[in-house]
């Protein structure tokens, strides 16, 4: 047996999460099928109207995505928490922000990134052009992490409260607005001709600020969840 | 050496119990005994620092957990009520995550032989899920076997346990008294643990 450092601490936090989400596929699987669902509903229910549709798909991918990214928020620590991990893990001598830090990693990880990877696909479905694509892309993988962030915050507020889900995102959801509007601002931007970069700018200022303050804040909401 | 002065526990505005103290020496074991409701999980809840106490303190070697912090943590262990395994883990993997929290790498070979000392062999990679009640808590029970905690908290250890399982924790408990070891639980039932006389403590009125 060695003692081992913080960053293979994380690590194992990540990899832990990991292995049981791989193990029960529909909880990656349901994220993204909900994305892809709601993304294709649109275009079907508005009619082939290249112009309009281009117009509105930024939007529409961002609120998508994260409404896809807010449904798998509540099983962040739920299971934890039942079965007494959670409690392990306050107990645990290592730094509680270190081991929240891993699960939230781990979230994006399973939440996140499979919405930024399969966006381009949906992008098409509203004629979007290649250069739109990839500031959606980039806009997502800035914003993504700063969902799963605050979002963190919101799932360790409500554990173990009756009807949390609802509770959860009506926390959580009118924090998400900045990131929305950043979003969705990036790709519209640079459709109207004007630079991006702004827009993606701010939204790594909110990651950045996200993730000094989101650990900690819920880390002490973990602590008052399990008293 | 672990202490408790004047400690008072209140659940949903209802005092349980005040003005209690004990105090553990080294290689001492201190029982917890009451009626179902008398407070006895909240007591330990407080002596990890889970719970505030509603009026009192614990201190550690003389200094108030609060104020200890990780360096409390690190001689702590605590098993609830809830065996702290995810279902879909194995009893190997489970127990490397508990490893990985407490700060400790548990090769392989090292976890499979704790699993094989609690009796699980040949259970070492079957997903937790597939395991009876008693087994599940002997994953979690498997922690004991190699902890370096002086500070052992254990909720209702003996539940769903066999006489076989029952004897090997009572000896486990044994052999961490003796090397200076502390240690609180609760159980409903007596249990001899060789050579050791325990403190009790009854919380009920």
């Amino acid at each position: 047996m060695k003692r081992v450092g913080i960053v293979s601490v994380l690590g194992a936090v990540v990899r832990r999460d990991l292995t049981i989400a791989l193990r029960q596929k529909s909880e990656v699987l349901t994220t993204l099928f909900f994305f892809v669902i709601v993304a294709s509903l649109f275009p079907l229910g508005i009619g082939p109207e290249a112009a309009l549709l281009r117009r509105i798909a930024p939007g529409i991918l961002w609120v998508g995505a994260m409404l896809a990214a807010m449904l798998s928020l509540q099983r962040m620590f739920a299971a934890d928490y039942q079965d007494g991990s959670l409690e392990q893990m306050v107990l645990s001598p290592q730094p509680l922000g270190v081991l929240v830090t891993g699960k939230i990693l781990a979230h994006w990880l399973l939440a996140g990134l499979p919405l930024v990877l399969i966006a381009p696909l949906l992008g098409l479905q509203f004629d979007l052009d290649g250069r739109s694509l990839a500031i959606l892309v980039a806009s997502l993988l800035l914003g993504t992490p700063v969902l799963s962030l605050i979002g963190a915050i919101g799932a360790a507020l409500t554990l173990g409260v009756r009807g949390g889900g609802v509770l959860l995102s009506l926390l959580i959801l009118p924090l998400y607005i900045p990131v929305l509007i950043f979003g969705a601002g990036a790709v519209e931007a640079d459709a109207a001709g004007l630079s991006a970069s702004g827009h993606l700018a701010l939204l790594a200022a909110l990651l950045s600020l996200a993730a000094f303050f989101a650990p900690w804040a819920t880390t002490a909401a973990l602590r008052i969840s399990l008293e | 050496m672990l202490e408790g002065k004047d400690l008072a526990c209140e659940r949903g505005g209802r005092a349980l119990f005040s003005h209690l103290g004990f105090t553990l020496g080294d290689g001492e074991l201190l029982q917890v005994q009451g009626a179902n409701g008398s407070g006895k999980t909240s007591l330990l809840r407080m002596v990890c620092g889970l719970t505030p106490a509603a009026d009192g303190e614990i201190r550690w070697n003389g200094t108030a957990i609060a104020a200890l912090g990780e360096a409390y943590r690190e001689s702590l262990l605590y098993l609830g009520h809830h065996n702290a395994i995810q279902d879909s883990l194995t009893a190997r993997e489970n127990l490397s995550a508990t490893a990985a929290l407490s700060g400790l790498v548990l090769s392989e070979r090292e976890a499979g032989e704790a699993l094989r000392r609690i009796g699980l062999r040949g259970r070492e990679d079957f997903p937790t899920r597939f395991l009876s009640q008693g087994q599940k808590r002997r994953v979690a029970l498997a922690r004991l076997m190699w902890s370096k905690a002086r500070l052992w908290v254990l909720d209702e250890p003996f539940v769903a346990l066999d006489a076989a399982a029952l004897a090997l924790l009572a000896e486990t408990i044994a052999a961490h008294l003796g090397r200076g070891g502390l240690a609180v639980l609760t159980s409903h039932q007596e249990v001899a643990i060789a050579g050791i006389s325990a403190q009790t403590l009854n919380l009920s009125p």
